[in-house]
This record gives C-alpha cells, sequence and structure tokens, in this order.
C-alpha cells in the first residue's frame, strides 16, 4: 500500500516538474493548479497568461503524459518478460521486440508511405498494429532460436538469442532506410527515440493499447508469481503455465509495439525499472508490476527533463539519455545474475 | 463470491467407502519414443504410505509425475474413485499435492508468500488471496514450527528447514493426496528422519494419504505401510517392507551387496562390500 502512495507521489512529482521546466521556466504552483484546473468544475488561478497556459496544456503537458504512458508501459513489459522467461535480464530490447516494432514500423512508413507529410505526426491508427505484428514475429523468433540449445533452454541463450534477432531486424530496417531515404527522413528522429514532438494525438495512438496491456498484465500478476516455481510446479498447482505465458508474451508485446510506434527506440527502462523495484519493495510480481507501470512512467517523464534540458537549448535523444543510465545499470545486473545465468 | 474453505477434503464428491486414494492400471507412459513405465499397476489406500523404490531411471519419478497430473493424463489413473482425465487441472490440484525432489527455489521471495501459492487452488483465476488464504497458511506455517520464519526469504534457510517450508507448501494446498518425490535426499541423516516423522504425524493427523520414491531403503521400509519396486519400468515387487526388501531382490534389480537385517520398524538394508572372484 506504502509503494502505490510511493507511486502514485513519483507520477504527481514527474508530472508537474515536467511540466514547470523547460525554455520558459515556469513555478511549479502555478503549474499544479493549472493541472487541476483541467478537471471539470476546478477554477483555479494560477497566475499564468494565456500563453503560458498554451504552453502547459497543449505543448509540455501531452509530451509529459506521453512520456508516463511509454515510459510506464516499458518498465511494465520489462517486469513481465521478466517473470514469463524466469529470466532477469529479459527487456523489450534485449528480446528483440522493439527491433521487430521498429522494423514493422519503418517498413510501414517506407513501404506504405505513411510518413509523406514530412512528419511522423499524425501516423494511422494502424501504425502500432503493424508495430505488433513486428514485435510478435521478432519475440517469437527469440523464443524459438532460445529454447533451441536445450529441452528448454537457459537464460543465457534466450538474451543472445535476443541479441541475434535484434541485430537482424535492425539490418533490416537499416536496409530499408538506405533504400527509402528520401521518403523516410522523420524516422532518423524516432529512431533514437523521440518525445520532442509529442502532441495529444500521440497520447491518443498510444492509450487504447497501454490500457488494454496494463489491464492484461496487471490481472495475472498473481500468475507470475506461481511462475516462478517454474511450470512443473505451476501446473500442480492448478495453473496453465504454457497458456498464461503466451498471453502475458502478447500483451507485453502489445504495449512495446504502442509504445515504440510513438516514440522509437527507447531502451534499458524495462531493465532499470523493474529491478529497482525488485531491490526496494521486495520480488513478487504483485508488487513488481503496478510499481514498475507507475515509477517508469515517472522515470521516463523525468529522464526527459533532464534530456531537453541539460543541453539546452538544443535537446538530447531521449534514447540516448536512457542508453547512458541503462549500460552501466545493465552491468550490475549481470553481475547479480550471474549465478542464475550459468 | 463463494469460497472453500480451508479444509482438507478434497473438492470432488465424497467417494464411497474403500475407494482408493490412487488406483494405477496397466499405466504405459513413453517419453520421446522411449518407453519409461510399463504396465504398472498400483494401489494406494486413503491413509496409507506407499513408497516406490527401484535403482536409476527405474521410473520412480515418472510414475509420481503422471499420478501428480503433469504427464498427458491417460485414462490408467483414478484418483479418489475419479478418473484423473476427467479432473479439471484446479480440481486435481485440491487432492494432490507434490513437493518435487529439488523444488525451484525463487530467488527473493519470502516463506510467507511461497507457501502461499498453496493457496492457488483457491483462489479465483486473475484474483487475489482472501485474509482466509493468509490466515490458512499461518495455521500451517505454525503447525510446522515455521510461524517465527515467515518473513525470513526462503532461499537463506537452511535445507532442513527449506524442505518444511516445501511441505507447508503442499499442505496449504489442503488436498489428502501427499506426492514426495525423494523428500529426503538433500539432507542429512537427522533431517531425514525429523522430516520422515513429521510427515507421519501429518498424516496420522489428518488423515492424509502419502505416495513417495524414496533411495534409501532402510528409511523408506521404516516409514512405509507397503512398497513397490520398480526396475526397468515394470513392477517387479510389491508388497510389506519385509516382502519388498529381500537381499535377493535388491541384488537382482540393484545389482547390490547386501545383507538385510530385522530391525524394530523395519528391515534395515546394510551394503556389504562385495567379495572379489
Amino acid at each position: 500500500m506504502r509503494w502505490l502512495v510511493a507511486g502514485l507521489v513519483a507520477v504527481l512529482v514527474a508530472l508537474v516538474v515536467g511540466v514547470s521546466l523547460g525554455p520558459v521556466s515556469l513555478p511549479p504552483g502555478s503549474v499544479a493548479a493549472e493541472l487541476l484546473n483541467l478537471f471539470p468544475g476546478v477554477h483555479l488561478d494560477s497566475g499564468l497568461t494565456e500563453r503560458e497556459i498554451a504552453i502547459v496544456t497543449e505543448l509540455r503537458l501531452p509530451r509529459v503524459v506521453l512520456g508516463l504512458l511509454v515510459g510506464g508501459l516499458l518498465a511494465l513489459a520489462g517486469g513481465c518478460y521478466q517473470g514469463v522467461f524466469r529470466n532477469p535480464l529479459a527487456d523489450p530490447y534485449l528480446l528483440g521486440v522493439a527491433a521487430g516494432a521498429g522494423l514493422a514500423v519503418t517498413a510501414a512508413i517506407a513501404l506504405g508511405g505513411a510518413g509523406r507529410q514530412g512528419t511522423l505526426s499524425g501516423l494511422p491508427m494502424t501504425i502500432p498494429l503493424a508495430a505488433f505484428a513486428g514485435s510478435l514475429l521478432a519475440v517469437t523468433m527469440t523464443y524459438v532460436l532460445g529454447a533451441a540449445g536445450g529441452r528448454r533452454g537457459s537464460p543465457a541463450m534466450l538474451i543472445l538469442a535476443g541479441v541475434a534477432v535484434s541485430a537482424f531486424l535492425s539490418a533490416g530496417q537499416t536496409y530499408l532506410l538506405q533504400r527509402h531515404a528520401d521518403s523516410i527522413q522523420p524516422v532518423y528522429s524516432w529512431l533514437l527515440g523521440r518525445l520532442a514532438t509529442a502532441g495529444w494525438h500521440d497520447v491518443l495512438l498510444v492509450l487504447p493499447y497501454a490500457a488494454l496491456t496494463t489491464v492484461v498484465v496487471l490481472l495475472h500478476r498473481r500468475e507470475l508469481d506461481v511462475l516462478a516455481v517454474g511450470d512443473d510446479e505451476a501446473r500442480s498447482l492448478g495453473l496453465h503455465p504454457q497458456r498464461t505465458r503466451y498471453l502475458l508474451i502478447a500483451a507485453a508485446s502489445l504495449g512495446t509495439a504502442a509504445a515504440v510506434s510513438a516514440t522509437g527506440l527507447i531502451g534499458f527502462v524495462g531493465i532499470i525499472v523493474p529491478h529497482t523495484v525488485r531491490l526496494l519493495a521486495g520480488s513478487s510480481y504483485r508488487v513488481i508490476l503496478p510499481m514498475s507501470l507507475l515509477f517508469g512512467g515517472a522515470f521516463l517523464a523525468l529522464t526527459d527533463v533532464v534530456a531537453r534540458t541539460v543541453a539546452a537549448p538544443s535537446e538530447l535523444p531521449i534514447g540516448v539519455v536512457t542508453a547512458l543510465l541503462g549500460g552501466p545499470f545493465f552491468v550490475l545486473v549481470l553481475r547479480t545474475a550471474r549465478r542464475v545465468l550459468t | 463470491m463463494s469460497r472453500e474453505p480451508a479444509g482438507r477434503e478434497p473438492a470432488s464428491r465424497e467417494p464411497a467407502a474403500g475407494t482408493p486414494a490412487v488406483e494405477v492400471r496397466g499405466l504405459h507412459v513413453a517419453l520421446g519414443g522411449t518407453p519409461i513405465l510399463t504396465g504398472v499397476d498400483l494401489t494406494v489406500a486413503v491413509g496409507e504410505w506407499v513408497t516406490v523404490i527401484g535403482p536409476n531411471g527405474a521410473g520412480k519419478s515418472t510414475l509420481l509425475r503422471a499420478v501428480g497430473g503433469l504427464l498427458p493424463a491417460p485414462k490408467a489413473i483414478t484418483l479418489f474413485g475419479t478418473p484423473s482425465a476427467a479432473l479439471r487441472r484446479r480440481d486435481r490440484a485440491r487432492i494432490v499435492a507434490t513437493v518435487a525432489q529439488s523444488p525451484v527455489v525463487p530467488p527473493g521471495m519470502s516463506v510467507l508468500d511461497y507457501v502461499l501459492l498453496g493457496r492457488t487452488p483457491y483462489i479465483p483465476t486473475l484474483g487475489r488471496e482472501s485474509t482466509a488464504d493468509v490466515d490458512a497458511v499461518h495455521e500451517v506455517l505454525g503447525r510446522l514450527d515455521l510461524a517465527g520464519f515467515h518473513r525470513r526469504e526462503l532461499a537463506t534457510l537452511s535445507g532442513g528447514e527449506r524442505q518444511r517450508v516445501f511441505l507447508a507448501r503442499a499442505l496449504a494446498q489442503g488436498a489428502t493426496l501427499l506426492l514426495l518425490d525423494e523428500p529426503t535426499s538433500a539432507l542429512d541423516i537427522g533431517h531425514q528422519q525429523d522430516v520422515l516423522e513429521l510427515v507421519d504425524q501429518l498424516r496420522r493427523e489428518h488423515g492424509l494419504t502419502v505416495l513417495a520414491t524414496m533411495h534409501d531403503l532402510s528409511l523408506a521400509g521404516e516409514y512405509a505401510d507397503r512398497m513397490v519396486m520398480l526396475a526397468a519400468g515394470r513392477v517387479v515387487a510389491a508388497g510389506t517392507p519385509p516382502e519388498v526388501l529381500t537381499e535377493e531382490l535388491l541384488a537382482t534389480h540393484y545389482r547390490a551387496s547386501v545383507r538385510v537385517v530385522p530391525g524394530a520398524h523395519g528391515p534395515l538394508v546394510v551394503p556389504v562390500r562385495p567379495t572379489r572372484p
């Protein structure tokens, strides 16, 4: 319960800080008042000018909300994969899921002309579905390759398979980018992860998929705890482990696909956040999954603040910032997980 | 929503008196084309303790897995009068609890959370455990002298304590049939006796039925009502411990040179170095 409160506080802090900071700094109190004004029936005097209010509601708020959604989804998917595969290193990026979604989005833009207007904004609603197909293809390849090493495959095999699948699909993506260089200009910024041009339509694009993923995964959080004792024992406790596993892989991949189609490739959130939550709040997925959702959102929204202020007036791609944080963190997880992997 | 109490009666209708807990008739199991079990018959009466012995690779664990419903359920297995294949997985989990040979110890999981997993067959799909489930777990922990352990991390417990936690999870399942695959293989001799005494006490107090596999023949004979010897996937001997633990049978099927001496609770099997030809 106290972790739930902590998670909600983190989200609120990220929301206010994320909206307050930027080229025009706004007082957090006024921002909080203006955010409350969005609720029907609330009329507070925030002291902000018309223009500042527009900055809050039309520019910064959608960006922060998208950050919250995408970060929450990536962290939730990471935690879910870790439980489903019983593998501490499982993550949407290391499993190749994100690369599969990225390839599918690139293909849809290059071959389908979805990016004609010279921007990714206003993507058709079908783009996340294409990304979902790509992510499912990728996770299936990784699963099959990773299990080929033995009767069920070792955790290390799965990650190596993910790396191979990821490299393979990224190569396909690079090929498409080379062949369609002119029509695909906007994909370059998207490749490194971008929240910069986020608008409310991006939020609306992600929202339905995010809701579906969240509901399915959170409803199964107890089943993930049961899966932790292995398939045989889960079965003798009355579960259908393989059925549960397929459903959760599909749900986590849908969430990843939605995140990738909105903001491109933002890595390591699915490793950093669930492991931090695990260290703080214990090993039960009943806690890890909802907390990953909340802290993942807060984490990415705050990382975005860093990305757009540290080198102001220019912005760092947010994927670069998460990778800078995630690389060392990954090494840390690798060291503690060595026992599991060998 | 109606929830079953933490009682230990099987979820299915009450079987008629005299119905065995386990009835296996002509069980064949082949894994990857290799026959593992051939025409195995086995009957375990309610409240009985039957131990399956046999040399490595005889098919003991496979037999237990089949009874526990972990293998594609053939028609050959009946549990408390109901064909195993006709039971839904959740319902079977309320009747049969298994303690695996070396259960997975999930890193970081507390004893309470681990034993709570035993309540899974009573928790609605996609639901969460109720306070009744938590109470049932605390009751089981108390019964197994684990009351102070619920916050401890399972991975940090000693082998004997862990084995008691594994048993606690099986008891929390509220099943009347307990399948124990090598319950003592990871323990020193004192803890082996502790665990087997505990199982026997629980069996008497709660009318549990026990089907176990064991390697230590003397220990197996001291606790079992009846024994079944498997060799190469077939039943080669069945009966009371003195009927099964004979020097001839052990020489034939284990290729072991042993002396069998009578003991207070069953025959004691003593390995004797073979004389060189």
